[in-house]
């Protein structure tokens, strides 16, 4: 029984300025490829760390050190430029508000299309169907269209269709902040829940109390680098000397 | 999706279009939302992609027969024109979208991991339900002119419409992931479809080619496998319903065998490429 996520020797670089005109591409080429044609930028380097079965951690760190890079490319949607990431089991993440959701669609239909993107078939997608409602406490909206969703909303639906795909991995980024209270509350029992099932998470929150409290351990980054890794309470305790 | 937790996987690396037929149902959920995004607020919905076609045969019926007087070379030339539009109707719509769609579908591409074949596919699906009207129009006019077919001239349609559908299939993920990254690729799938509508023999016949060109020329002409498929839907839909001699293009089933070959090579180059170019899509759309 190995690791639950591996990441070795990560390297993310980004385009600053995209050009997306053939134009601008082939002045460039004829200028014999003079300068750069983008701003490159390296939002992670050499990124590297294991995540045990069943452990919940924390990604920690100012805004753009890179958590949300980490987690993209942990649940795939990017891939890295250099290095690895290899992950067990079946990976669900909550990483942008809205994300595999379809402003057009109502909440119904939003969460057939959400959760079979993230891996269930239309028998398990029905069975659930009204647990995933329930639990996200909007019945009454589920045939608006999410365009008219407020945030609050987009992430009870989210999480719910997410937490009723039994991930073997789960990824939250900060979009927890956008619950009111209670909801916040039911989120943070139900990652508890799953977190005793078994379940490895990934959490990203600037809320280092609940850090402390709910992570067993905490990574935290900087520039795009790893600067501790650690027992949660101590790595918000590094990130809170340099506050 | 494999549930196995022994084995290790590569986030983001998919199987490209064999992923496409393990998650049909997820392809069939993105081609219900395309269809509802594209009708919504319309009052006659999808019955909109039974008057266009049923229009378009009437001002064909009108201008060509009456006015331009093209019955004069071709008989039934309603029904020859007709066959021939709605393959390249389904060939251009296919195409098009296709060449959109990952930029269209940003929404989705840019926040959660699909394999994004999906969506280029997706695109041909959806042509091919508004096909589908089309042909019943078709097979109406068809009825009325008399049309007997045998079971070869069937297998001909089959064979035109598979071939249109893949050559669309790979020149979409082609154009569709270039597009990511320039968008001009847009305007020039656009440009195409105007050259390939004209190029086609769709508003003249094949011997009007054959007088005017070298015999080479006309050989080339004949392998664009959408050029072959209007040929097979002229043989299967048109042909039939002719009593007079005209003469077919020769070997219609082997050049309808080469274009599928054809589009074939289109489908592994788009796959390829799509490939290539898939890991950066998320970042740049
Ligand atoms: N698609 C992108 N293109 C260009 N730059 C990006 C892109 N995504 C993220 N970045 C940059 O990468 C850095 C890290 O971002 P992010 O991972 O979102 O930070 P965090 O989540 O820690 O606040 C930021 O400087 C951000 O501007
Ligand atoms: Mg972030």
């Amino acid at each position: 029984m190995g690791a639950a996520v591996i990441v070795k020797g990560l390297k993310k670089t980004f385009n600053l300025r995209h050009s997306h005109s053939m134009k601008e591409t082939l002045v460039w080429l004829a200028k014999g490829r003079k300068g750069d044609l983008t701003k490159k930028f390296d939002a992670l380097h050499d990124v590297s760390f294991e995540i045990q079965p069943g452990e919940t951690v924390a990604l920690l760190g100012f805004n753009g050190s890179g958590k949300s890079t980490l987690l993209k490319l942990i649940s795939g949607v990017i891939l890295p430029d250099q290095g690895t990431v290899r992950t067990k089991g079946r990976v669900a993440g909550l990483i942008e508000v809205g994300a595999g959701f379809h402003p057009d669609l109502s909440g119904r239909e939003n969460v057939y299309l959400n959760a079979a993107i993230l891996g269930m078939t239309e028998q398990e997608i029905q069975e659930k169907f009204d647990d995933i409602v329930a639990f996200s406490e909007i019945e009454q909206f589920i045939d608006t269209e999410v365009k008219f969703y407020s945030s609050g909303m987009f992430l009870r639906l989210a999480f719910a269709v997410a937490v009723h795909t039994q991930p073997d991995i789960f990824l939250v980024d900060e979009i927890l902040a956008v619950g009111d209270e209670p909801f916040q509350r039911k989120c943070l029992a139900k990652i508890k829940q799953l977190s005793d099932e078994g379940r490895t998470l990934v959490v990203v929150s600037h809320d280092l109390d609940m850090i402390s409290r709910i992570c067993d351990r905490g990574v935290v980054l900087s520039s795009g680098t790893v600067q501790f890794e650690g027992p949660a309470d101590q790595a918000v305790a590094w990130l809170r000397e340099r506050n | 999706m494999s549930n196995s937790t022994d084995t290790y996987a590569v986030p983001g690396v998919g199987a490209g279009l064999l992923d496409v037929y393990r998650r049909r149902y997820l392809l069939k959920l993105i081609v219900r939302k395309e269809l509802r995004v594209r009708y919504r607020g319309s009052v006659l919905g999808l019955a909109w992609s039974y008057v266009k076609p049923l229009v378009q045969y009437v001002v064909l019926f009108f201008a060509l027969g009456i006015v331009l007087r093209v019955g004069d070379q071709i008989p039934n030339y309603a029904l020859y024109m007709f066959s021939g539009v709605i393959v390249i109707n389904f060939f251009s719509e296919a195409f098009s979208n296709a060449t959109r769609s990952i930029v269209s579908n940003a929404a989705l591409v840019k926040k959660i991991y699909l394999p994004r074949e999906l969506f280029p596919v997706a695109s041909v699906w959806v042509a091919a339900v508004h096909f589908l009207p089309q042909l019943i129009v078709l097979l109406a006019a068809a009825l009325l002119s008399g049309w007997h077919p045998d079971i070869m001239q069937l297998f001909g349609a089959l064979l035109g419409f598979v071939i249109v559908a893949v050559t669309a299939t790979g020149l979409g993920l082609l154009a569709g992931a270039i597009n990511v990254f320039f968008r001009d690729a847009e305007n020039i799938v656009d440009m195409l479809m105007m050259i390939v509508t004209w190029t086609s023999p769709v508003l003249y016949d094949w011997t009007m080619i054959r007088r005017l060109a070298a015999p080479w020329v006309l050989t080339i002409y004949q392998l664009n496998p959408i050029t072959v498929a209007v040929e097979l839907f002229h043989w299967a839909f048109w042909y039939p319903t002719v009593n007079q001699p005209v003469e077919l293009p020769p070997h219609l089933l082997v050049t309808g065998f080469i274009g599928l070959g054809m589009a074939a090579l289109f489908l592994v180059i788009g796959q390829i490429v799509f490939r290539r170019l898939e890991g950066h899509f998320a970042q740049e759309v």
